[in-house]
């Protein structure tokens, strides 16, 4: 049977694209500029045109060509390279700078052969930092798939991998590929208390108040999956249910609640409404609105950007451009910009920066090219570098990492990544990631890393994201107001018989992390809000969907007529203890308004997304009806955009 | 002969002889974004790799021995590089299994869209990396199985017994499909 190879053959002949011409002008630019380099390293470089043979030059000759090509002499030409991009130039360890991708150490007698360079494949398991360990565990069936699929042994279905995921695999690991099994504790692994609540991502499931009237959770400011909702709908087709994170929807539209007063960064507003989509229940809606911060101490901003050659796409590095020059009007002079590239121009492209000189800002933006040179230096460590120099008492550091997948940014190990993250964190300096391009599987990085750099993951798709992200929340995104946020809810059994939290599945946390400060959480940032809402159902309502047991006793009334308790922990940045806020809710408590109706409205349609089987014969036009009522000033559009969005999801449905 | 001055110009260029370095950049940069694409079967990863390589050549080229002809070299030093690269996804992708069900349900939505891609990119993605990489080698780049051996470094024989687990590959996708 040669078919199956004649065709795979005339289908491979007929595959590759003609490469770009720009691109191809550009390696072959930087080609010739290593080479220049490479000569200008050593002595007695020989411009002529004779080939002579290897064995005239003889071994010494080549043995001393070599010296001069280990470390010092390569970062001696990665400097050089750098000059040509860099209005100062700073290569901090020297002698860890190495090249992306290829082993470059020449060496005389080598034939390259195939290189087997030992690499950790995982580390122990980590102790789990609280939030990565929030994040549900996959079966180990699934995770089995999954490697096969990586290892690219056949697989049982006959779905093929995408090339991309095939890519995650190893060339050579075949043989020594170590699979979950033998490393049980590669896993991450939830904590032992309340494993079992976020095992998986079904939707949080209802509660019945008189046996378990306690609810905890972690806030969430991530807005990641609304883009990503947004991104499938806008091409077409719906997005897959799990990907729908409802609390992430429902976070991504600004609220107009109401300004917090008194001791705390922030406050919390509670209000009920009836349920859009039962009327045997009650939404409780708690918002919590950050203080908007009029005097803030001046930002210190280092954007860690990747220049590789897929970022010449016009999507990611004319787009962060772009953006960049829109955050940039925003900033106050005294705020400082610095700009460190790697990837492809390597190294400090923007000494720190006042932002009151824009020219010099814009003129370092501009410079900036994918693929214009080589060396992926020590990028983040780099970047960190420059944001300790920038650090002054009481200025906020933020490292901003701008990327289309690519995390070759100096540390190869993710966990050691991760811990370095985290220590930086812990020292003041925070991480942003600003995902670009679409359809990259680095993205998985992407989340782990903000989530241990206490900073926001968001996907920039189009210039009004980018006008979103950095510009109309850029005091919210870049300056943190509390860490840690923690919510609990506790309900009254004798008013409420069931209740379910809308969304935050992954955020659930156990009971007793509540009140344990070394668990983490969500951060909150200045004039963000964090909506959360509890679909409760009132005890003797028709909508009750549990029977009473029989032999359980009735819960007392005890003659209160608060629906619950709300209490909030957070921390104040860099504190290690927490502060506590409470408050009963009422039944009454506050009327909702169109802030609430807008915020029920998406939570409805998220869970329409998700084909959650509480909603009865709601549909995506009840939604629309509902959010159309309830735009109310909708200054930049989003309210807009999201009933477009409903109405799309509703053909696209039928 | 074209390719006997390939082997002037590549040991040329090793001595520092800057036109020889750019005729053979010339000569040989559409093979190898080539050759890049059909490893890596993405348009972005084949670009990154092919400026890595490039990158990179000028001080590789120092290793180039006159023997060894330059197409084969060329090829080691792309599979090298491709494998390098893959290697340091994998890294990243094994820690990062499990750490958000987001991700995986966007890995899942592309796979999906991937049922709509050709035969193409199934069969090659439905291939091990050593495989594919064989492939591109054999099929792709029209070279003999001694010639591929020698760019992966193995006997003509592994090459054979590659290729005829290729073409088993094939045929049970192939009767896979006629199933449904």
């Amino acid at each position: 049977m040669t078919d199956d190879l004649d065709d795979l053959k005339a289908a491979l002949h007929a595959a590759p694209p003609a490469p770009d011409a720009s691109k191809k002008e550009a390696d072959l630019a930087l080609a010739m500029k290593n080479f220049d380099d490479l000569q200008g390293s050593r002595d007695g470089a020989r411009p002529t045109s004779d080939a002579p043979k290897f064995g005239a030059i003889g071994k010494g000759v080549l043995t001393m060509l070599n010296a001069l090509n280990t470390r010092g002499g390569l970062a001696a030409t990665t400097a050089l390279v750098a000059v040509g991009f860099a209005v100062l130039v700073v290569v901090p360890n020297v002698d860890q700078v190495e090249l992306p991708g290829v082993t470059m150490t020449p060496t005389p007698t080598v034939d390259d052969t195939l290189v087997e360079r030992e690499e950790i494949i995982a580390q122990p398991a980590p102790e789990p930092l609280g939030k990565v360990a929030q994040q549900p565990a996959r079966t180990r069936s699934d995770t089995t798939a999954e490697l096969r699929a990586q290892t690219g042994q056949a697989a049982p279905s006959v779905v093929a991998e995408p090339l991309m995921e095939a890519d995650g695999s190893s060339f050579a690991d075949s043989d020594g590929y170590i699979t979950y099994d033998e490393m049980p504790g590669i896993l991450p692994m939830p904590r032992e208390a309340g494993g079992e609540e976020y095992a998986n991502v079904a939707p949080s499931p209802l509660k019945i108040a008189s046996e378990d009237p306690v609810s905890t959770f972690s806030i969430d400011v991530d807005t990641a999956s609304y883009a990503v909702v947004r991104r499938d709908l806008k091409s077409g087709y719906l997005p897959n249910p799990d990907a729908v994170r409802i609390e992430e929807m429902v976070n991504y539209f600004p609220y107009a609640y109401p300004a917090p007063e008194g001791p705390h960064p922030f406050a919390p507003t509670v209000t009920t409404m009836q349920t859009p989509w039962n009327a045997g229940t009650q939404l409780v809606q708690i918002g919590i609105q950050g203080e908007m911060i009029t005097n803030r101490p001046p930002l210190n901003l280092v954007f860690l950007i990747d220049t590789s050659g897929s970022m010449s796409d016009p999507d990611k590095l004319p787009l962060l451009k772009q953006s960049l020059r829109l955050m940039l009007s925003e900033l106050r002079p005294e705020d400082e910009v610095a700009i460190v590239a790697y990837a492809g121009s390597a190294g400090e492209v923007l000494e720190p920066t006042k932002a009151a000189d824009r020219a010099t800002i814009l003129g370092a933006l501009d410079r900036l090219d994918a693929g214009g040179s080589t060396a992926g230096a020590q990028g983040i460590e780099l970047a960190y570098q420059v944001a300790d120099r920038m650090a002054a008492d009481g200025e906020v550091g933020r490292v901003l990492l701008a990327t289309d997948g690519d995390f070759n940014v100096g540390i190869h190990d993710p966990d050691a990544l991760k811990d370095f993250i985290a220590d930086k964190r812990d020292t003041g300096t925070y991480l942003s990631i600003l995902g670009f391009g679409r359809g990259n599987l680095d993205d998985v990085t992407m989340q782990a890393l903000a989530q241990n750099g206490n900073g926001q993951a968001a996907y920039i798709d189009t210039l009004g994201e980018a006008r979103k992200v950095l510009v109309d929340q850029l005091s919210g995104a870049l300056y943190p107001l509390a860490d840690d946020v923690k919510i609990q809810v506790e309900f009254n059994p004798t008013q409420v018989a069931e209740y379910r939290l809308i969304g935050y599945e992954t955020r659930a946390l156990a009971r007793e992390d509540f009140n344990n400060d070394k668990v983490d959480a969500g951060e909150i940032g200045a004039g963000h809000q964090v909506t959360a809402i509890y679909e409760v159902t009132p005890v003797g309502s028709d909508a009750v969907l549990t029977d009473a047991l029989r032999y359980a006793p009735s819960p007392d009334a005890d003659g209160s007529d608060e629906l619950g308790f709300l209490k909030l922990r957070y921390k104040r940045p860099g504190e290690d203890v927490s502060t506590l806020i409470e408050t009963p809710i009422v039944s009454d408590a506050g009327d909702a308004g169109t802030e609430q109706h807008f915020a029920a409205a998406i939570a409805g349609f998220g869970q329409l997304l998700r084909e959650d089987k509480y909603l009865g014969d709601w549909t995506y036009s009840d939604a629309i009806a509902l959010a159309n009522g309830a735009k109310g000033d909708d200054p930049y559009g989003y309210r807009a955009e999201a009933v477009t969005l409903m109405r799309l999801a509703e053909s696209l449905s039928k | 002969m074209m390719t006997d001055q390939d082997e002037e110009l590549a040991a040329a260029a090793a001595t520092g002889d800057r036109a020889a370095f750019a005729a053979l950049l010339s000569r040989h940069y559409d093979r190898l974004f080539a050759f890049t694409f059909r490893m890596t079967g993405n348009r972005a990863e084949a670009e990154d790799l092919t400026q890595d390589i490039c990158a990179a050549l000028p001080a590789k080229l120092q290793g180039f021995r006159a023997e060894a002809r330059f197409t084969t070299w060329l090829y080691r030093v792309a599979v090298n590089a491709a494998h390098d690269r893959r290697r340091r996804t994998a890294t990243h992708a094994k820690a990062a299994v499990g750490w958000g069900d987001w991700e995986v349900n966007r890995r899942e939505a592309i796979r999906e869209e991937a049922e709509a891609q050709d035969w193409l990119s199934q069969a090659m993605t439905a291939l091990p990396d050593e495989l594919r990489d064989t492939v591109a080698l054999v099929l792709g780049e029209d070279l003999t199985q001694a010639q591929a051996g020698e760019v992966l470094g193995l006997s003509e024989g592994t090459i054979a017994w590659r290729m005829s687990e290729v073409k088993k590959r094939l045929r049970a996708m192939r009767a896979e499909e006629d199933a449904i």
